[in-house]
Formats: structure tokens, sequence, C-alpha cells
């Protein structure tokens, strides 16, 4: 997995997680995979895939159970699209300084919306 | 796991390469040793195998002495060196040999390794090139299962695509009981990786902390602009790389090689902010004075 350079690991890793429920890769219930064979698979440390499911947990996209792991959990999907939306707006503000600075208008934004 | 106290060496009688060294490290983390040619990371490596020994202080690892050489000791440690001695023998011969000696190996692991990295088990390792010679004996190495594993240059004179076989073997073979510990020039190989970050300086330690740690205090990112608080730049196209302080309270992306030339161009203020706040007999007001000199560049 390819890492952007302006965002702390463990919230990409989340990020990802969270694009996997919601394009339904995980659904509520599903295990997640460990800490471990998380970390192989992206090639991170599994102290920083653990720092994105505690991330995860606290916001209430996953729970731990005992001797099984990381769980989806029920409300996943609007809480995943919540956070991630958060996240999204704080990237608002550079979008709209581009914006002026280019004198592009939100109907030439429209425009492209629509030829979608 | 690890604990280093007051620890002084000497190659001869000038060259001080430790002066009373305090260094401690738990079980459960990769640790990534940092430093500039000469100031003695090979040295350090060594000495916790146990194969230099202290001229004043102590060390201890796993609750022994290394300089004692315990049976016990050496069985649960492995230490991977940058360059290989020639082995006359295959891998196979190599592991009826010496995997005795070490309780926790694994067959099943070591093979697991050979048919990740493409080693040829029966073939000489002698024989083979500088990098499939490392490789093999990181094969031996990992399937060692010590608790305290110390690697030094892994990652030099592997290809490309061994580069990332090693990355994924050393994040799935870290346990909570195990401690690895790499030093290496390479930070861009082990980038995501290793996590504490060990700065080693000229007879001192400039930082041994998590990388959330380190982000919580320090902000790497990319400014239209340069500042006086910035700690350490590089410029780029549009504007500059930068360290500087985190007043800004976000977590951002830890750059290893902006780090490491930060802390090289701070040296003081980076004991002081990292080492000396751990030491409650030494922790100045570094917070406060950190905290005026933010307000008052803001005033400006």
């Amino acid at each position: 997995m390819e890492f952007k350079s302006d965002k702390a690991i463990f919230e990409q890793i989340a990020e990802y997680v969270c694009e996997k429920i919601l394009n339904d890769d995980y659904k509520p219930e599903d295990r997640i995979p460990s800490v471990r064979e998380f970390g192989a698979r992206l090639m991170v440390n599994p102290n920083t895939v653990m720092r994105a499911y505690e991330h995860l947990e606290r916001n209430g996209i996953i729970y731990s159970k005992r001797g099984i792991g990381f769980l989806i959990s029920e409300e996943s999907k609007r809480k995943a699209a919540e956070m991630m939306k958060q996240d999204f707006l704080k990237t608002a503000p550079a979008f709209l300084a581009r914006m002026k600075l280019l004198g592009i208008s939100f109907a030439d934004l429209q425009t492209l919306a629509s030829d979608e | 796991m690890i604990e280093i106290k007051d620890l002084s060496f000497r190659y001869g009688k000038y060259y001080t390469v430790f002066d009373r060294l305090n260094l401690n490290l738990k079980a459960g983390y990769i640790y990534g040793l940092l430093g500039e040619n000469g100031v003695g990371k090979t040295t350090l490596l060594r000495m916790l195998a146990g194969l230099r020994f202290p001229d004043e202080g102590s060390i201890h690892v796993m609750g022994h002495e290394p300089r004692r050489r315990n049976a016990e000791f050496l069985s649960d440690v492995y230490y991977l060196p940058e360059v290989i001695n020639p082995v006359k023998l295959s891998l196979n011969e190599y592991v009826k040999l010496y995997a005795p000696f070490y309780p926790r190996f694994s067959h099943e692991q070591l093979a697991y390794y050979i048919s990740g990295f493409g080693i040829n088990p029966v073939q000489k390792i002698a024989q083979s090139s500088h990098g499939q010679q490392k490789k093999a004996m990181m094969c031996f190495a990992l399937a060692c299962n010590t608790r305290l594993l110390l690697m030094d240059e892994p990652t030099n004179g592997m290809d490309i695509p061994s580069k990332s076989i090693f990355r994924r073997l050393i994040a799935s073979t870290a346990a909570d009981d195990k401690c690895i510990v790499i030093s290496t020039h390479q930070v861009r190989d082990l980038e995501n990786l290793i996590d504490p970050i060990i700065i080693l300086e000229k007879n001192r330690i400039l930082l041994n902390n998590s990388v959330e740690e380190i982000t919580r205090k320090l902000w790497f990112g990319r400014s239209p602009e340069k500042s006086d608080k910035d700690l350490y730049r590089e410029e780029s196209i549009g504007g500059y790389n930068i360290v500087g302080y985190n007043d800004r309270q976000e977590e951002t992306k830890m750059d290893i090689e902006m780090l490491f030339n930060a802390a090289i161009q701070n040296k003081t203020l980076f004991k002081r902010m990292f080492i000396d706040e751990q030491d409650p007999s030494r922790r100045s007001d570094f917070a406060d004075e950190m905290q005026k000199r933010l307000n008052t560049d803001r005033e400006n």
C-alpha cells in the first residue's frame, strides 16, 4: 500500500478500513485481520496497526472481542462515513483557496458534476 | 528487556565511543537505531550481544549481563552483522549444525522464509552473491525466534524486491515478547516499520521515542514560506519541507530523513526535548520556555 505524506500512517490505515466498510467489503460482525497479519500485508509496524484499530474502536466503528480479535460494529457504516466526512471537510479550505487562485467558479464545478 | 546504565567504552586510550550512556529498550517493539558514521551503532549492537565488553557501567539484557555469555542468554539472542562471514556450508547444513543452540528455532518458519526470499538451501552459502548470503543468514536469524534480534544494516546489498519481502517478514515476526533492534542508514527501506526511533550521537543519545511521541512534539509538512520557528527545512518545488514544533495539535506523518537531519542540526535542543524530559531529575522548564517562545513569535 502506498502511503500519502500528508497524514499520519495510523490515520491512513483507519481510513482504508473505513473505505472497505463503505464499499461493503467488510460487513457488520466480520472479523478484520489481526494486527500482525495486517501489519505484514501493509509492511507496517504492527503497533501502528494497533493504533489505527484503537482509533476505529474509539469511534465505534469496530469493537474487540476477547480471544477473537476486532469485529466490525453494527453501526459501522454510518460512523465510518461520519469520520471520513469530518476528515474530508478539513481539506475544503485548501480546495477553495485553489479554486479562487485559478478563478474557478462553483458553476464550473456544477458543470463538471453533471458531466459525470 | 535491555537496561544500559552509565556505559562507557573506549577503543584504545583516547577514542571514546560512549561516555556514561543510558538507554532502556522494551520488549514488543522494533527499534530503529540511527546515527552518523562512526558514532558506535555497530559497537552498541555487539556489546548487547556480548561480543564487546563495557569499560565502565553496566548492560543488562533479559536479566543477564551479556559479557558473561551465559548459555541461557546466548540461546535467546541473535546478532546479524552487516557483513556476513563466508559460510562454506549450505543453509540446510548450517541449520543442522547451529539450530540446536536455539530452543525456539522453527523449521516451519524457516521453510516459509526460504521460499519468501527464494533461497536455494542446498547451495553452499559462500558461493552465492553478497545479497543472497545475507538473505540466507537472515532466514536463519528470523527462524531462531530469539527474544532479542539485533540486525546491523540488514537491507544493505539487498535487491529491490527483497527489501519489501524483508519488511513483510519483520512485520510478521514481531511479537509482544520480542525486541528487534535494527541499525540502519537506509531509512527509506524501513519507513513505517521501525518505531521507536533511537538517534545515537557522538557519546550520547539524542532521542529514543515512539513515532507517536515524536509527532506529538514535532510537525512534519510543507509550507510556502520559511519561518524562524522551523527546526529544519529543505527547499522544494513551491515551498519548503519543514520540521517544526507541533503547536497546532495535529499529528502529521513523520519523515525519518527529515527527523534525522533536524536532530543533527539541533542536537542540544533534541536531547532536552526528548531525553531530559523523561528524566525527572533533569527535566527543565522546557515546555514553559517553548510556550513563551512560540507566544512571542506570534506577537511579532
